[in-house]
């Protein structure tokens, strides 16, 4: 097969001695830049991107494809070991992460975290090698109204995500899609929601902002406060022994979700509108509904570590497709690479992958070598970050507000937003006290900013008639299917409560 | 591990940086810090990726002894890069990309409170023309035949852009207003989505950069029929333009370099220098013919001068778009 | 608690109230033939988040939900002391980065927490605090390009020295 032969010139490309030294220390690099809350694989990009102009395409983006491995890698070690999702698509992966590591298997964590990537990113990379043109059709059927659909699937599965408490998780779920509305509205291009007209609100209210708020910040009080500052210190032991058991146990467990992240997570991440984060929280969702133990959701599942992680992996794979088969990115990295291929003299668009089959595929084929080095090391480097964990509290503790602060303003480039931040995480730490679920307002505030476009887009299309949604032959079915899981466990609930109110009858 | 610059350099195995001279004009003034290269624009558009070229011949060649250091401020049609620059505690290491909505917002937000003429100049590296795609599969060839299309779907023909008051759109309205066409118009966030949907077929026909349509229109995907230029462009001679059809209206997105209000006259001399070097290079000037991009190279009255006739032109344009 | 639940969900029920009123700056309602105005999706979700509040009031006069039948303060005397603690040096913390720049601004914070509130021996708390600003100095500016404030100007000759050092 003529893919297969430009597949392997790719990847002995790749075992050059020169490039692979490049994509070891592009994956070192990248974990720990993904590890940092507040970075991720975009700023690793963009910052080397001048650099690799001195070089030839083909070196330049192994390099690049290394950092972007590493990073995806690092962003589920600050979800498990701090709390803090470093990127919007590493939050679902806090859910379980951080239960597990504060019972003291932050390493099995860690193992299924890697691991599943692996896979995700392997199963990626093989749909990629085998199918790219037709999947490139397929994105491009996707215009606004499937994308709100989509988007609909995605709200689905947030019922299963809050707390016990309905209102107070309605509540937290709107008041994530209210701030995401805040700076602009897209459609008529007025100023929307600038709170007391103050105009540093005209930039919007970032993903960041908010989940550094709440998570490195809001919730760090909590547990203080919790604990009374005294974290009992659960020491997990780190024996090569004990990584060889987790991996098995990780293998054992988390094999399903693995599975459904890989695959759910490379579909949604095709579609360059939706990206890393709905594809993540989708996986999240059918794992848990599909799992047999679906009440070990969010207490410390593996499943829900391996899921959302194989589905980040595999759809910032993903989001490669649309790219490198039509020239569009699907994510900000992606959109910075895509100004890297016209700095290399690359002509992005469907003709790159007939014109530049060499280019094409040596970034196909580094991103196997890639994803094998990122395993690699991560796994190497997980006994550094139980390390940390290990510290005492008092000190691990100022380094997270540190790393948060620091972060989100290398994030957003603005003390506005880091007093900002700050607001939000004492706002959270009341909140959390009260029982507020937090996590689907953290996770609206990605994907309020685009529903509500798509939304309105679509009626724009169809004058204003919401039929659109159900008569068109891909949105229709999706719409239908996530309204029946919005509204499936209000049937259930309503069903309860009747057979309550006749039992005492 | 400490990964600066000149590691990498020396990783890569690139020895020619040694050999490239310093800045042949020597300055009085230096920067003393990194400089705040401000863009009006969000990662991965047609600003953005102008920035971050200027910015790789800049290292490329080692022309400023502090980096240049890329941020993305697209937040509100570049209110928020216009307040971030006019608000800067810096001005001298404060430098901002700008497209038109460098005129546009501060008329549509008043009460933002920018004055663009107390911002510095510094370059105008070239103007960036627009053409009107439509998808291959849609039949139509010539500009004709798409006005016939429009008025015969009354209403129903859907146009895709990046949002009302923006450049496309402004070219749009003017359409419209010439040929008395009704046209249903859906705003996006940004170029590369308005391709992928043209692509896709959810949206009839766009007006964008050539730079952003250019792979679909190689593929053969993308069909130019008319560009809002003054002449024909050399990458496409066989489109016409609007002048040509007897509308005196052209029309470009600029692609200059500003500096923050209240900057020294010796950094703004520096800074001036800085890009007339990056314009005369190679790259370049390279960069301007593949992209299609016009040289409107000007001086800094000139630069001036023409803000106050891009303002006027603007309020005429927005006027007559309703808002 | 119980004082708390209410308190708190009669504050964010205001809050709602002003995003609904902020929202309708914009056209709320479905304007024919082009869908919703661009107020219409922040105001009607506010309007949901102020009928959670209703429904958040109702479960405490109800008491069904834990803080309302929970007799504990919301803070004892414990909590608001780490709160102000740690939650004042927070906020310090932000407010010194604007005058003696953020890494001034960390190894103040680093020095305030690991000496004052965590105890350490001195030693300790002033490596902490003098290593890490330059560790993340050299990660941010040096590797990563990315520029931190520099506070007021009297830094200024400090980071001219580090920038000459790094580019």
């Amino acid at each position: 097969m003529e893919v297969l032969s430009l597949l392997g010139d790719g990847m002995i490309l790749s075992l050059q001695p020169l490039n692979l030294m490049m994509i070891l220390i592009g994956v070192t690099v990248g974990l720990f830049i993904g590890a940092m809350p507040g970075l991720g694989s975009v700023n690793g990009v963009a910052i080397l991107l001048p650099v690799t102009f001195l070089v030839p395409p083909g070196s330049a983006i192994i390099f690049l494809a290394a950092i972007y491995y590493g990073a995806m890698y690092g962003g589920a070690v600050s979800s498990i070991t701090l709390g803090i999702p470093g990127a919007s698509t590493a939050v679902a992966t806090t859910f379980d992460g951080r239960p597990l590591a504060k019972k003291g298997r932050a390493s099995l964590a860690l193992v299924t975290a890697a691991l599943a990537s692996f896979v995700g990113g392997t199963i990626a990379n093989v749909l990629f090698t085998l199918f790219a043109p037709l999947l490139a059709s397929v994105a491009l059927s996707f215009g606004p109204p499937e994308v709100f659909a989509l988007m609909l699937l995605a709200f689905a599965t947030f019922v299963g995500l809050g707390g016990d408490d309905i209102p107070k998780t309605v509540f937290s779920i709107c008041l994530g899609l209210v701030l995401g509305a805040v700076g602009f509205d897209q459609i008529s291009g007025a100023p929307r929601l600038v709170l007391f007209d103050y105009n540093g609100f005209l930039q919007g209210i970032g993903f960041l902002v908010l989940a550094i708020g709440v998570y490195g910040i809001g919730e760090m009080l909590w547990t203080i406060d919790q604990t009374r500052g005294d974290v009992t210190a659960t020491t997990p032991k780190m024996t090569v022994k004990g990584m060889a058991s987790d991996t098995k146990e990780a293998a054992k467990k988390g094999w399903k979700g693995t599975m459904i992240g890989s695959f759910l997570g490379f579909f949604v991440g095709i579609l360059p509108a939706a990206g890393a984060t709905p594809g993540s929280l989708m996986s999240y969702g059918v794992a848990k509904m599909v799992s047999r133990k679906p009440d070990e959701f969010g207490k410390g599942s593996v499943d829900g570590v391996a899921a959302p992680e194989a589905a980040n992996n595999s759809a910032s794979t993903g989001s490669m497709l649309p790219m490198l088969t039509l020239g569009i990115p699907g994510s900000p990295t992606t959109a910075i690479l895509l100004g890297g291929m016209v700095i290399w003299g690359l002509v992005p668009g469907p003709r790159l992958f007939v014109d530049e089959q060499e280019f094409v595929w040596g970034l196909i084929g580094s991103f196997y070598i890639s994803n094998v080095a990122a395993l690699l090391i991560n796994l190497a480097f997980i006994p550094v970050f139980i390390w940390m964990l290990r510290m005492p509290f008092t000190i691990l503790a100022p380094m997270i507000f540190v790393l948060s602060i620091v972060g989100g303003f290398a994030a957003t480039r603005d003390m506005f937003d880091i007093w900002l931040m700050v607001g939000f995480g004492l706002g959270a730490f009341f909140l959390r006290k009260f029982d507020y679920p937090l996590a689907p307002a953290v996770l609206a505030i990605v994907l309020g900013p685009i529903a509500e476009p798509t939304l309105r887009q679509s009626l724009l299309l169809s004058s204003g008639d919401p039929s659109i949604f159900f008569t068109r032959p891909v949105a229709g079915p999706i719409t239908i299917v996530a309204l029946i899981l919005i509204f499936l466990p209000a049937i259930k609930m309503l069903r309860r409560m009747r057979n309550k109110s006749k039992k005492p009858a | 591990m400490k990964l600066t610059k000149r590691s990498l350099l020396g990783l890569v195995g690139a020895s020619f940086l040694a050999t490239t001279p310093m800045q042949a004009l020597a300055q009085d003034w230096q920067p003393t810090k990194p400089i705040d290269f401000v863009i009006m624009a969000g990662a991965g558009g047609g600003a953005d990726q102008i920035a971050r070229f200027i910015q790789a011949v800049a290292e490329q060649q080692d022309l400023t002894n502090r980096p240049l250091v890329p941020n993305n401020k697209g937040g509100g049609s570049g209110a928020e890069a216009l307040i971030h620059v006019s608000t800067a505690s810096d001005p001298d290491h404060t430098i901002l990309v700008t497209l038109n909505s460098f005129f546009t917002t501060p008329l549509r937000q008043e009460n933002l409170g920018i004055d663009i003429q107390t911002f510095t100049p510094v370059a105008m590296m070239g103007v960036d023309p627009f053409v009107l795609w439509v998808h291959k599969d849609s039949g139509i060839t010539t500009f004709e035949e798409y006005i016939s299309k429009v008025q015969e779907m009354d209403g129903e023909y859907v146009m895709g852009g990046t949002g009302a008051g923006q450049e496309d759109s402004i070219v749009i309205a003017y359409l419209s207003g010439a040929y008395d066409l009704d046209i249903k118009y859906i705003p996006y966030d940004g170029g590369g989505a308005v391709a992928k949907d043209l692509a896709g077929q959810q949206i009839m026909a766009t007006v964008n950069n050539p730079a952003e349509a250019k792979g679909f229109y190689e593929a053969g995907d993308f069909v130019p029929l008319l560009a809002f230029s003054d002449e024909r462009m050399p990458a496409y001679p066989d489109v016409p333009t609007l002048k040509e059809k007897g509308h005196d209206f052209s029309y470009y997105n600029q692609r200059a370099v500003v500096g923050a209000p209240g900057m020294s006259d010796e950094a703004a001399a520096y800074y001036q220098d800085l890009f007339t070097t990056i314009y005369e290079s190679e790259e370049w000037q390279g960069y301007l013919t593949s992209e299609s991009l016009s040289p409107l190279w000007m001086n800094a009255d000139e630069q001036r001068d023409y803000w106050a006739l891009q303002v006027e032109n603007h309020m005429e344009l927005l006027a007559a778009l309703g808002e | 608690m119980r004082v708390g639940e209410i308190v708190t969900a009669g504050f964010l029920a205001l809050l709602s109230i002003y995003l609904m009123w902020k929202s309708a700056e914009l056209p709320i309602g479905y304007i024919s033939g082009t869908g919703p105005g661009g107020g219409a999706w922040p105001f009607w979700l506010s309007a949901i988040m102020l009928i959670s509040c209703g429904c958040i009031a109702f479960n405490w006069w109800r008491g069904t939900s834990p803080a309302s039948q929970s007799d504990e303060p919301v803070l004892d005397s414990h909590g608001w002391r780490s709160l102000i603690f740690v939650g004042g040096g927070i906020i310090g913390f932000v407010a010194l980065v604007s005058v003696i720049s953020m890494y001034g601004a960390i190894a103040v914070f680093l020095f305030y927490y690991t000496w004052f509130l965590g105890r350490h021996s001195l030693l300790l708390s002033l490596s902490m605090a003098l290593i890490t600003p330059v560790a993340l100095f050299f990660f941010f500016e040096g590797a990563m390009r990315i520029t931190m404030p520099t506070g007021m100007s009297f830094t200024d000759p400090v980071f001219n020295f580090l920038y000459d050092i790094i580019y």
